[in-house]
């Protein structure tokens, strides 16, 4: 039984190969009938909009169904129940659990009592490894990985995109750029972890000197409630906003990625440039996700 | 024996025990952080003797921890490797050394740390014990990936 905790767990040859895998079913290479008779529950204890519904939209594309719980408000968790006891229930009802959940190493827990395959949907601020291969699979539209520039922009420390992304690229000798308000620094273990690993990490403090650099803008949302007051926020906020004027003096092939949603991070007017590219990021939800599925469920 | 021996016999400390474990060449001052990793409390009802800064011919000072009518299990022993890797366990069988052993760093230990992460969801209610993977550079929480890299003591549960 396979689960997909955290994208550590895996190899650069698993992960290439998922992406061919998803590729094949952007191309519509597959049988929709593949999981028919198969139940996904779909356990989210935080609000989601595309992690959750493209969960839902990839294994009803691949002839399965899921069950999921309306809020936790309405689940056993508010009576108190343990994860580890919603998790041995649950796993009777379906063949495969997707969960999200506050706590860190929810989903490695989830894994240890369950009796079918469990899939990390985003787990407090650690791993979200879903996410990251619709990344990397966004990225390979574009460019080859090998070796990128990718700068990590906004909330750095408990931004768990931002995390799982940058353990990814450690496998494909990328160079990662950061620029992030002061406090949400990535933490400390996960930079000398990719230090270790050989990556490069190259701080700054201005956008301007980031975005010629590179090759990969991934920008995250900066929460509004890390900072003290309104302007402290608005303050951050403003100085790191992609704008069309700044992508001026970007390369021709920069793509600008987020995994939504955005606030303020990325001015609407990207949206019409070529660099944008997070639209189709989000879409590719779809196809990775039911790769995935199939990976574990079949 | 012949260290803690020696020291005895210049009249120092502990007497020696008819039955238990002797916990000989632990780094000077680390002594109680044993018997906590240990998880030796207050409320033992055996014999338990602690020496502290004992000088030592090949450590220059060293700690000993003689605990009455307990054999430590091999689990137990190589806790002691994380505080105190040069230590050395003499099993003790009336009066006499039964079997030494050095320590050796387990690759895993379980309900023995507490992680410092707060939203690690080995903190919470769940029915689980904390489980680390001992590596080169720290103690990396199973669950959340966090990694404790010094003051250990402090982390004890």
């Amino acid at each position: 039984m396979r689960h997909i905790i955290s994208i550590g767990d895996f190899d650069r040859e698993w992960i290439d190969s998922l992406l061919d895998h998803a590729d094949r079913i952007d191309g519509k290479q597959y049988d929709s009938h593949t999981l028919e008779g198969k139940i996904l529950a779909v356990l989210f204890f935080e609000p989601s909009t595309r992690t959750r519904l493209s969960f839902e939209s990839a294994i009803a594309r691949l002839g399965g169904t899921s069950l999921t719980v309306g809020s936790v408000e309405a689940c056993s968790i508010a009576k108190g129940e343990t994860l580890a006891d919603t998790i041995r229930v649950v796993s009777g009802y379906a063949d495969a659990i997707v969960i999200r959940h506050p706590k860190e190493g929810a989903a490695r827990l989830a894994a240890e009592f369950s009796t079918v395959p469990v899939i990390n949907a985003g787990d407090g601020a650690g791993q979200h490894p879903s996410q990251t291969l619709l990344d990397l699979y966004t990225i390979r539209q574009s460019m080859p990985i090998d070796g990128i520039d990718i700068a990590l922009i906004g909330d750095l420390r408990y931004g768990r995109t931002a995390h799982s992304l940058a353990s990814a690229l450690s496998l494909y000798n990328a160079r990662l750029h950061t620029l992030c308000p002061k406090g949400l620094e990535l933490p400390e273990t996960l930079s000398s972890r990719l230090a270790e690993q050989g990556m490069e990490i190259i701080g700054h403090e201005d956008i301007a000197d980031v975005i010629p650099a590179v090759d990969v803008l991934y920008v995250t949302r900066v929460q509004r409630e890390r900072f003290p007051d309104s302007a402290s926020y608005f303050n951050v906020a403003s100085s790191y906003r992609i704008t069309p004027e700044l992508l001026a003096d970007a390369k021709k092939h920069l793509i600008v990625l987020h995994p939504l949603p955005r606030v303020d991070e990325i001015d609407p007017r990207v949206d019409e440039m070529p660099h944008a590219k997070y639209f189709e990021q989000s879409r590719n939800g779809v196809p990775v996700r039911m790769a995935m599925l199939m990976q574990v469920m079949q | 024996m012949k260290n803690s021996e020696s020291v005895e016999n210049e009249g120092l400390l502990v007497r020696r025990i008819k039955n238990g474990t002797v916990i000989d060449h632990i780094s000077p001052g680390e002594a109680l952080n044993v018997v906590k990793i240990l998880g030796i409390t207050g409320t033992t009802q055996e014999a338990l003797s602690i020496a502290t800064n004992v000088p030592s011919r090949n450590m220059g000072k060293k700690d000993i921890v003689k605990l009455n009518n307990r054999e430590l299990s091999k689990e137990e022993v190589n806790r002691i490797a994380l505080i105190s890797p040069k230590a050395t366990i003499n099993i003790i069988r009336n009066f006499k050394v039964f079997e030494k052993k050095g320590v050796e760093t387990p690759t895993l230990i379980e309900g023995v740390v507490r992680c410092p992460n707060p939203g690690c969801i080995s903190n919470t209610h769940e029915p689980i014990r904390s489980r680390f993977s001992v590596k080169g550079n720290g103690l990396h929480c199973i669950y959340c990936d966090w990694v404790i890299t010094g003051d250990l003591p402090s982390h004890i549960i």
